[in-house]
């Protein structure tokens, strides 16, 4: 039997693409380009906003309740469910079967979610109620033009 | 030693991920054009629901039980899977795809404690993508499953095996005593590859359970039934005979068949639906490089309706092997034309590829049609590559053959599926919404 040394830690493979460099040294016959010990990739959009690829989904934006957050409506939200939830970060959670943004606030043992508008009241659990987190908001993608 | 990871009731597991109102109800997913259960949630298993039941016949329960019926998402479950598929690959060094929703894992050169660290790749796959999974770990690929099995039905119903083998379960690590009382337990029809027909003959000859089967002679077993039951049998003794292949044989026929989601009794329609199939299968031929030989079509009507029956079938020989779409949708709409028959009204056709051959071999030919020389197919190679890269890059059905008919939602045999959800990760006008 081969015996293959991994580490211990399952780890999760890499499901995007990775574009490495290639330099085209081999190729040339003459004079070398002063650039190609340079080579380098450009900054990718992807790359910055996604951590983790297997665990990262979209959504939509509908309502006003986290205006004071910079979440408007229409936004469109990056959530990462690797991330696990603590207290300040923004969630998407479940209340009564649906999905609302807010924010994860857990203080003395206690759990609720606070929006970031005033006039929105915060939700709290009743008695023997959890608060189910689906993912935690990573970043907000809010365009101008489209 | 192999892990199979597999996902739980996976199609409806991937739909509750997008609506969570869908929890803690009885769910089922239907087949192409709604027509029985191809995946059951557990509430909907405890209604008593069955593996491929037609949905007129529990339709009645969506009033009584508030059972939820949703089309097949494929799109979906095949954004799902491959997130689930490559969170399953940190299990071990090799990993190969079974199915949509199961895989198995190499663990050969894992150290440490396996079911430990099955535990933590289930519980990251839960977290991370919301599906629930099981894993059943041994030594060769059959008791994998089995384990796979064991590990489910122990999460399901408590109390059936040892609870601390629901969810991950590793044969390997079970005392002897134990694996038997777990191998006593279980019925003989749930080994893999053991069917309904050889579980009856099984149990006529005083083999009940897996246990029963494991003490068998595999010698016996081949004379009695087969060579494919005797490497089971070796299999659950513990002897690996099924290998992990990467690299599947190609197939010996390739069929694209789908039911209308209305009647059809118009040619045209059908000489449409016939062409599209077979550009389709055309593009499955293409891509294991083979050649067909021999196409057959067929068409039927429906056994559950009233009105006059007609089921007809004919096989086109190709004039030489080929991988043309339009060559096989040619050869499909002239079958369609030699059997149509007017006045009946059509539920289901489709194409089969048969006489299949690997494109690498060519028949060489005498110049027997010299008349014909000015009409020798020119060669299409270059324009189907080109076709299926456009296809794959702008989407299914982009550039076709002309016969397939109109632009998709307009025609008429296209497929019904009424109650499929939107495709939450794949487009981006279907991404959920969340308040705020």
């Amino acid at each position: 039997m081969n015996s293959i040394c991994i580490s211990t830690e399952p780890e999760p493979a890499v499901a995007t693409p990775l574009v490495l460099p290639m330099p085209q040294a081999h190729l040339k016959a003459g004079f070398p380009s002063p650039a190609e010990d340079f080579t380098v990739n450009r900054l990718d959009l992807t790359q910055i906003l996604v951590s983790h690829p297997q665990a990262t989904f979209l959504m939509r934006v509908s309502g006003t309740s986290m205006q004071d957050a910079g979440i408007d409506d229409g936004d469109m939200l990056v959530i990462d469910r690797a991330i696990k939830p603590r207290h300040g970060h923004v969630v998407v959670a479940v209340v009564d079967g649906e999905y609302t943004v807010k924010y994860l606030h857990q203080r003395a043992g206690r759990v609720r979610l606070k929006a970031a508008n005033p006039t929105f009241p915060d939700i709290i659990p009743k008695d023997g109620q959890t608060i189910e987190v689906w993912g935690v908001v990573s970043s907000c993608i809010k365009r101008f033009i489209t | 030693m192999y892990a199979l990871v597999d996902g739980n009731n996976f199609y409806v597991s991937c739909e509750r991920v997008f609506r969570p109102s869908l929890n803690g109800r009885p769910v089922i997913v239907l087949s192409n054009n709604d027509g029985c259960a191809i995946a059951r949630s557990n509430e909907a298993k405890d209604l008593g629901i069955c593996m491929g039941a037609p949905w007129f016949q529990i339709r009645h329960l969506e009033q009584q039980a508030g059972l939820v019926a949703l089309s097949a998402n494929f799109t979906l479950y095949g954004d799902m899977s491959d997130r689930m598929m490559s969170l399953a690959a940190g299990l071990g060094p090799t990993q190969e795809i079974y199915s949509i929703d199961e895989s198995f894992i190499g663990l050969n050169g894992v150290r440490g404690d396996l079911v430990a660290r099955g535990h933590k790749v289930r519980d990251r796959i839960l977290q991370w993508i919301g599906i629930p999974t099981c894993i059943g770990i041994a030594p060769t690929k059959t008791m994998a499953k089995l384990a796979n099995h064991i590990a489910k039905t122990a999460e399901r119903k408590p109390g059936s095996y040892p609870a601390e083998l629901a969810q991950v379960c590793n044969l390997a690590a079970l005392p002897a005593q134990d694996l038997d009382d777990v191998l006593q337990a279980t019925d003989v029809g749930d080994v893999w590859g053991v069917g309904r027909r050889i579980s009856k003959q099984l149990k006529e000859q005083g083999i009940q359970t897996v246990l029963d089967l494991v003490r068998m002679d595999p010698a016996t077993i081949r004379r009695g039934w087969n060579v494919t039951l005797e490497k089971t049998v070796k299999e659950l003794q513990g002897q690996p005979c099924v290998d992990l292949d990467d690299a599947p044989e190609p197939k010996q026929q390739i069929a694209c068949t789908r039911s209308f989601g209305q009647p059809v009794t118009k040619l045209e329609s059908l000489i449409e639906a016939v062409s599209e199939f077979a550009s389709r299968a055309g593009e499955k031929l293409r891509k294991q490089n083979s050649l067909a030989r021999e196409l057959l079509v067929f068409m039927h009507t429906s056994p559950h309706r009233q009105g006059p029956q007609l089921s007809r079938s004919v096989v086109v020989p190709l004039r030489r092997p080929t991988d043309d779409s339009r060559l096989l949708a040619g050869a499909a709409a002239d079958g369609m034309r030699r059997m149509y028959l007017a006045g009946y009204r059509f539920i289901k056709a489709g194409v089969i590829l048969v006489d299949l051959q690997p494109a690498s071999v060519q028949q060489q030919e005498l110049d027997l049609e010299p008349e014909q020389e000015a009409e020798m197919p020119r060669d299409r190679s270059r324009l189907m590559v080109a076709m299926d890269v456009i296809n794959q890059r702008y989407g299914k059905g982009t550039v076709h053959v002309g016969s397939t008919g109109q632009t998709v939602p307009v025609r008429a045999w296209g497929m019904k599926q009424e109650r499929r959800t939107p495709q939450y990760t794949t487009r981006l006008e279907d991404v959920p919404v969340v308040r705020a």
